[in-house]
């Protein structure tokens, strides 16, 4: 685990690869599962993930509160790092925040890739976008997270750090998407101003943010297009981390900045 | 004169207003997704008319009352503390009122909180005992309010609602973390002066340390025999430490008590009572406990051992330390555990008595002389064989 210190903030990250950048942004939970797909991406790429302020062992000012104080973070951490135009990879949570990124200051990202992303309000106000995973019971949660949801981590074999690590990880999601529920009313009136070419990746099974939402995000982006990850349901990362990898790298060639 | 200024053991009846005509129909939850056409209005109207009955009576046996609230539920249907205080206000002449009591950290408008504590404190004149809860975890959904920063929250609200009750000279501004006001001018301003006594439930030795710096008085509710000298003792230590005067004055506990005229009566009337204690912890695990109402290090342990719903079914035992299952326990379990008293009017008194001492002293009981099924009659003899065969004696303590 390396560190990355940006904005007075000394966050906990991977690093590693070569190639053109890519920043990967992990979403509410699961952080150590992303690691079977950042290592596929290090092949191609020059992978920068760092863990979100308040999760795991990165610190969280007390003033941190909304997504967009994290956006602002990672594009300060963009220029800190002198990641030229990088592909912004986010996953949940973490594609909301690279949204915020994008619609802030678009010519900054190179290509946006978003992974069963939310962030955005579609439907009407007596309808929910996403799953409520507070109210849900947990093994339903699971099954609506993982296509397998046997896939899910064994928490009794992780190590006490770790136990601590992942209960901050699930503080600071509800700190940051507890209400508006996991999005911005705003943001949905500002995707015009994504100028990057953003591919949409959803897990087929999804059962949080379902794949018409992912499809919908894909039709609100001036420039995107929607791919489903068969096998999958909301982290297809962890499920399927070659498809994943694979379909990152073929955007990313096909779509040069 | 305030309740935290007299003399002996201050007593105080409390109910949940329970509607228990649901209870049938529940299973897996009493609480939250219930739906609320459980609830009989008609039914619910004659609930909500003998329960202040009952507790109008308590001005006539010089027992203080009580109030709480909880939200979405079948285990209590009083969902706003301060309803029943405002029309106790008027019904009462004498007695105090507690309200413990107000969830400030998932209400959204502290200032509204002032203004009610203010107004009931001069409708009453100044008999208002004001209490600011932290809220049990299944509180969060029906307010929806972040579980992640809920103290932070709360001890601003108390900051600010306190501020407002004291400012007298025109308005004041307000830009804080959670809550932003350019002109807050709380009318009327509260009776008592500088402001009524202020109570928090506690259910720890940290947030009794919180408590105790600050110099609130604290409720300690369902801890028992064996949680409860530790947190008072931290109170203690707290307050000595702060160089606080300490009063016991400062220390309340709550026990359901069912007194009768027999030793088969008392019980009788605590195992009605109980009905509170078997219904009230169950709660689908989802909404036991909300990311961030506890601390990373408590939910890591509870990520190994299986969640919340199994901490929480560990909290009752008895004396000697073995667990008790709350929805069916006995009442001699529950004598045992030291939540509640119960018997002839001579039981009671020794079982608080041995229990005050276990303790090291508390100036407050908080009396559930009616939870769960226990009737109006048997409510209404409960109170008064209580306050003429017990209450006496509590010079004796406090």
């Amino acid at each position: 685990m390396e560190r990355i210190e940006v904005g007075g903030i000394s966050l906990e990250a991977w690093v590693g690869g070569s190639g053109p950048p890519l920043l990967f942004l992990h979403g509410g939970d699961y952080w150590l599962q992303n690691r079977a797909c950042l290592d596929r991406l290090t092949q191609r790429f020059r992978v920068v993930a760092p863990r979100h302020p308040g999760f795991g062992s990165s610190p969280r000012p007390s003033w941190f509160r909304t997504v967009h104080d994290i956006a602002y973070l990672y594009l300060d951490l963009i220029d800190r790092l002198a990641l030229d135009r990088p592909l912004v990879v986010g996953s949940s949570l973490g594609g909301w925040i690279a949204l915020e990124m994008a619609v802030r200051d678009p010519g900054r990202i190179g290509r946006l890739v978003l992974i069963d992303s939310v962030g955005v309000k579609f439907g009407a106000r007596d309808e929910r976008d996403f799953a409520d995973i507070y109210a849900l019971p947990a093994d339903e949660v699971l099954r609506r997270t993982f296509a397998d949801p046997t896939a899910a981590p064994d928490y009794t074999k992780l190590s006490d750090t770790e136990l601590e690590d992942i209960a901050r990880d699930r503080q600071a999601t509800a700190l940051y998407g507890w209400k508006p529920y996991l999005h911005d009313p705003a943001l949905g009136h500002w995707l015009h101003r994504v100028k990057a070419a953003a591919l949409v990746l959803w897990g087929e099974q999804d059962g949080i943010a379902p794949p018409a939402y992912g499809e919908r995000l894909a039709a609100a982006l001036p420039n995107a297009r929607f791919t489903g990850i068969a096998a999958a349901g909301h982290y297809p990362q962890i499920e399927q981390p070659q498809a994943v990898a694979d379909a990152i790298t073929r955007f990313a060639q096909e779509n040069r900045p | 004169m305030t309740a935290n200024g007299t003399n002996g053991m201050q007593v105080w009846h409390f109910s949940e207003m329970a509607y228990h005509p649901a209870w049938p129909q529940l299973e897996d939850t009493y609480r939250v997704t219930v739906p609320s056409r459980l609830f009989d209005p008609k039914v619910g109207a004659d609930l909500y008319h003998r329960y202040l009955d009952e507790w109008a009576l308590c001005d006539e046996l010089g027992i203080n009352i009580m109030t709480n609230e909880h939200h979405a539920t079948a285990t209590c249907a009083d969902s706003v503390c301060t309803i029943p205080m405002a029309i106790l206000a008027r019904e009462t002449k004498k007695v105090r009122l507690l309200a413990l009591g107000m969830l400030i950290g998932n209400r959204n408008d502290p200032i509204r909180v002032a203004e009610e504590y203010s107004m009931i404190d001069v409708l009453s004149r100044g008999r208002v005992e004001m209490g600011f809860v932290k809220g049990v975890p299944f509180e969060i959904s029906p307010a929806n309010t972040n579980p992640a920063d809920l103290m932070e929250r709360f001890w601003e609200a108390h900051d600010l609602i306190l501020k407002a009750m004291t400012t007298h000279d025109g308005p004041f501004n307000w830009e804080g973390t959670h809550f932003q006001y350019r002109s807050v001018n709380v009318w009327p301003r509260p009776y008592q002066q500088p402001h009524p006594p202020v109570w928090m439930p506690v259910g720890s030795e940290g947030s009794a340390r919180e408590a105790a710096e600050r110099g609130i008085t604290i409720g300690v509710l369902n801890t028992g025999w064996v949680r409860t000298p530790a947190i008072f003792q931290a109170y203690r230590d707290t307050a000595a430490k702060a160089g606080r005067e300490m009063s016991p004055k400062n220390l309340a506990y709550m026990a359901l008590i069912g007194v009768g005229e027999t030793r088969e009566e008392g019980h009788r009337r605590a195992d009605h009572i109980l009905g509170y204690s078997r219904t009230s912890g169950i709660v689908s695990p989802q909404f036991a406990n909300p990311p961030g109402y506890v601390s990373p290090a408590i939910n890591a342990q509870m990520l190994k051992s299986g969640g919340a719903s199994a901490a929480r079914a560990t909290r009752v035992q008895t004396k000697d330390g073995h667990p008790i299952n709350p929805r069916t326990m006995s009442v001699e379990q529950a004598v045992d555990a030291g939540l509640s008293f119960a018997g002839t009017p001579d039981d009671v008194f020794d079982q608080l008595k041995a229990f005050y001492h276990h303790v090291g002293g508390f100036g407050h009981l908080l009396m559930m002389g009616q939870g769960g099924t226990l009737d109006h009659a048997d409510t209404v003899a409960n109170l008064t064989l209580f306050s003429k065969e017990v209450l006496p004696r509590l010079s004796e303590l406090g």
